[in-house]
């Protein structure tokens, strides 16, 4: 699974898509078109309209590989198209995300106040009794983690809009900060709110599915 | 430090982005609190997990027909 993200480099892979090397469009076709997928997700309103979104990059893609100026890597000027594609349509279709400054759900504390100590207690926001984060264990096997890998892509559908798309850039399709900033069009300080914010209910869905279901599976002996 | 504060500067810590005064603090506290220091790990392996995922492809339709677009437009 690993190989699949194993590509040449771009002087390379520019080079056979210019000769018309149908495998090596293949390849980076089947890469890429999956984050792509749920990118384009966060700007328009339905999967049909966001596969066309993804269809329509590549065809640009095809056309304009012949002038691609390496100014940027591939994969950026690809997502470049596809956020552009994306945003077209998802005006269209009057459901626009704008990134331009944070919404007041997406201020405020990420982890539940109550599990720190109240103001006032001895060790005040210090984690509280019962409360302290308990070291997990991410299953080896590979059936398990597929199970694991299962509920981050759920939480992460279910994300707001602004939320998923960064953290799929992020953490899903490996970018930069600073890429990042410059596709969104947001500050870095904005971007990292959004970064954080999706993180964290990531983190806290996976330790509530750690902390229930695998106590069945993997308790064996900590009773 | 405390840790409520701790939690919410993650993403900076890992990203680099702390001002150096903050960087210290963190790290001092995360020296010595266990739960903050099983929290970045959590991060950590919250942020590694997602970067695992495969998410799927376009349809088999839409793939055939950008391969044979590609295979067109390079014959033109």
């Amino acid at each position: 699974m690993a190989g699949a993200r194993e590509l040449p480099p771009d002087e390379v892979l520019v080079q056979r898509l210019r000769d018309g090397d149908e495998e090596t469009f293949a390849l980076v076709l089947d890469t890429w078109s999956g984050s792509m997928l749920r990118l384009a997700m966060s700007f328009v309103s339905t999967r049909d309209s966001a596969q066309e979104a993804v269809q329509d990059t590549w065809l640009a893609v095809i056309k304009g590989i012949g002038d691609f100026e390496g100014r940027s890597s591939l994969k950026t000027w690809v997502y470049r198209i596809l956020v552009n594609t994306a945003k077209a349509r998802g005006t269209k279709e009057s459901r626009t995300v704008p990134f331009t400054s944070l919404l007041p759900e997406e201020e405020g504390p990420t982890v539940d106040a109550d599990r720190f100590r109240a103001p006032g207690e001895p060790y005040a926001g210090h984690w509280a009794v019962g409360q302290k984060p308990q070291p997990w264990h991410i299953p080896e096997d590979h059936v398990l983690r597929g199970e694991v890998r299962e509920v981050i892509a759920e939480a992460i559908d279910e994300l707001p809009p602004r939320l998923r798309t960064v953290i799929t850039l992020r953490d899903v399709a490996g970018y930069g900060s600073e890429e990042v900033c410059d596709l969104l069009e947001i500050s870095p300080g904005n971007q990292r709110v959004l970064l954080h914010r999706a993180r964290a209910l990531l983190r806290r869905k996976l330790e509530k599915y750690l902390s229930g279901a695998h106590d069945v599976a993997g308790g064996r002996g900590r009773a | 430090m405390n840790c409520n504060e701790f939690v919410e500067l993650v993403t900076e810590f890992l990203d680099g982005a702390l001002p150096e005064d903050d960087e210290r603090r963190f790290i001092e506290h995360l020296a010595e609190c266990s739960g903050c220091e099983t929290y970045l790990d959590q991060f950590r392996q919250t942020i590694a997990t997602t970067g695992e995922l495969t998410p799927d492809g376009i349809s088999a339709d839409a793939r055939q027909q950008l391969l044979s677009a590609f295979r067109d437009w390079q014959r033109e």
